[in-house]
């Protein structure tokens, strides 16, 4: 469990993480989502401690990070794969690492063996690709066998292999009944893999739902109606209450209106329909029409959709 | 791989942990650290080159030229007996001491080391007293082995015109004590390296202060400037080197570290408190 409260950090004149609040709960995959500069590693890095929070506060099942027993044993962490000394060999760099937690050495091996970087624990890390480097910090995080993971952006930069196994890792460790609080800057990533959402722009809490409902209320349906008379059937569709807006010579975009509607609605008025399909905006879309203006959306989801 | 796919998590339980991480594991930890990267060696190995093969070959040309020294110079160089033996290789490595003090820590920075220490142990003051401590006690030994190893093979080389035993006066403090003067200057490097946390820029701190700083105070006019260039942190330091006093020493030679070790402890203190607030 990962309590935030008023979490806020400012660096010179600007506000990285504004007031923060959330709780990351076990047993579910957690997805951190906000685009690029939005406070994601901020908010991370100040949950380990790393950074001091200008204000509020950052829990760890009820502590302050730098206040647990055994840190290594509640909390593991890929932050970066790069937190590591190239100079090291994978074997040395988690061994340092598990005796600073008492951990027994042999757990150094074991984790090299979950992660399949067996046969390169003797060599030294700077020879590590970017996708060793993510296994090696994983390896990292799973030393202590914790009840709570935390992986900023862990697909960067891995091959598709990799993307699958990071997944079903992360999977597999929420349904153990652990935290897992993962970032990431694609909507497509988490739909694959996160139970809940917590969505931020400009350091700001917008969005703080299931990824289901994320979806159902993101994804506003359009209606595409390919017909000879676009302008007649616009017209009835606005005195029904719909939004009708012009899609090429010979087709309408209808929003607002539910599809079955339109369809009778040309039907009782004779006007020949083409096609009749409906359109999803993608997620990706609304994640960014969502955090395009954050000022707009405060503290819940938009009860109204965008336009797709 | 495919079997990682399958069993992605945890194998054996874990033993329950019996206390919480404290200073032990992070001593064990920071020596672990330090054994396991390259550069240590090769700094030792660099330091023992100096203290023993360099210091050896100097002093195997100093007595090959000795006939042609003039009587001022023979009488200066058996004044001061340890100058060849001890003084100048002390001299030398501590270039390479204030290399390898700074980087135990600014490397930390520089590859991004530190964000993983400080997530297994998020303690600051225990990682710094931890990193103070193991190298501390490594450049205690190996300061000490080298300057007595030094001394011992220098005095054979040098045994036909230059005659020195452990039983001169001021001898033993000497040597004794250029190792302590290592281990402190390499605590020095390291305060350094942690305060600027870059290791070129703590590197030029560290040499440009006890190379150049610490001989143009020597210049400063007046009895004030004697006293400032006394009580800069080597020119203090460096007075143990020597066995006997010159007349215009203000400082005692255990004094004189003394003052080293105040000086470090005040920049180990600072660094201390700069690491409990910066952000890592």
């Amino acid at each position: 469990m990962i309590e935030a409260v008023g979490l806020t950090k400012r660096y010179g004149d600007r506000l990285a993480v504004d007031r923060l609040s959330f709780t990351v709960k076990p047993g579910q995959v957690t997805g951190f989502l906000g685009p690029n500069g939005a406070g994601k590693p901020t908010t991370m890095r100040m949950i380990l401690g790393l950074d001091r929070p200008t204000d509020g506060t950052v829990t760890v099942n009820g502590r302050p990070f730098a206040r647990l027993d055994n840190p290594m044993r509640e909390v593991g962490a890929l932050l970066d794969a790069k937190a590591i000394h190239g100079g090291r060999t994978a074997y040395h760099h988690l061994l340092c690492l598990a005796q600073t937690n008492g951990l027994p050495r042999r757990r150094v091996g074991e984790v090299l063996e979950m992660v399949g970087l067996s046969e390169v624990a003797r060599k030294r890390a700077k020879g590590f690709s970017l996708g060793m480097g993510q296994r090696l910090g994983i390896a990292s995080a799973l030393l202590g066998d914790p009840r709570i993971l935390m992986f900023d952006e862990p697909v960067n930069g891995l091959d598709p292999e990799g993307i699958l196994w990071i997944r079903n890792l992360m999977k597999t460790l929420a349904a153990e009944g652990r935290t897992v609080f993962v970032s990431g800057h694609l909507m497509s990533e988490m739909e694959n893999t996160a139970d809940h959402l917590l969505v931020i722009g400009q350091g700001r809490l917008i969005a703080d739902c299931t990824v289901r409902e994320f979806i159902n209320q993101n994804s506003e349906l359009a209606v595409r109606v390919r017909t000879p008379e676009p302008d007649r059937l616009a017209q009835l569709v606005t005195t029904e209450g719909g939004k009708a807006v012009l899609d090429g010579e010979s087709a309408l975009l209808v929003t607002e209106l539910p599809m079955d509607r339109v369809g009778d609605l040309a039907f009782d008025n004779g006007i020949r329909v083409h096609e009749l399909s409906p359109l999803q905006a993608s997620l990706e879309q609304a994640f960014m029409e969502l955090t395009r203006d954050t000022v707009e959306y405060h503290a819940a989801l938009p009860t109204t959709g965008q336009e797709a | 791989m495919t079997q990682t796919m399958t069993r992605p998590t945890v194998g054996t339980p874990l033993p329950p942990a019996t206390h919480r991480a404290g200073l032990p594991g992070t001593l064990h930890s920071e020596w672990t650290k330090l054994r396991t990267v390259r550069s240590t060696m090769w700094s030792l190995l660099a330091m023992a080159g100096i203290a023993i093969g360099l210091m050896s070959l100097i002093a195997w040309a100093t007595m090959h030229r000795w006939a042609r020294f003039e009587p001022r110079e023979q009488a200066n160089l058996l004044h001061r007996p340890l100058e060849i033996i001890l003084v100048r290789p002390v001299f030398i490595c501590q270039l390479v001491i204030a290399v390898l003090g700074v980087m135990v820590i600014s490397a930390e920075y520089t590859t991004g080391m530190i964000r993983s220490t400080l997530q297994a142990q998020p303690r600051r003051l225990t990682v710094l007293a931890a990193k103070v401590a193991v190298f501390a006690v490594l450049m205690l030994i190996v300061g000490e082995l080298l300057a007595f190893a030094a001394f011992f093979v220098g005095r054979q080389v040098i045994a036909a015109h230059i005659p020195v035993s452990l039983g001169d006066p001021g001898v033993t403090r000497s040597v004794l004590g250029a190792g302590l003067y290592i281990a402190v200057l390499g605590l020095f490097s390291l305060a350094f390296g942690a305060i600027l946390r870059h290791t070129a820029g703590a590197i030029t701190a560290v040499l440009g202060l006890i190379l150049i700083v610490s001989n143009l105070t020597g210049l400063l006019p007046d009895s004030w400037g004697h006293h400032i260039n006394a009580w800069m942190p080597t020119n203090a330091g460096q007075l143990i080197l020597y066995p006997q006093q010159g007349p215009d020493d203000l400082l005692s030679p255990w004094q004189g570290l003394g003052v080293f070790a105040g000086w470090t402890a005040l920049l180990l203190i600072v660094a201390a408190v700069m690491f409990q607030r910066r952000d890592a």
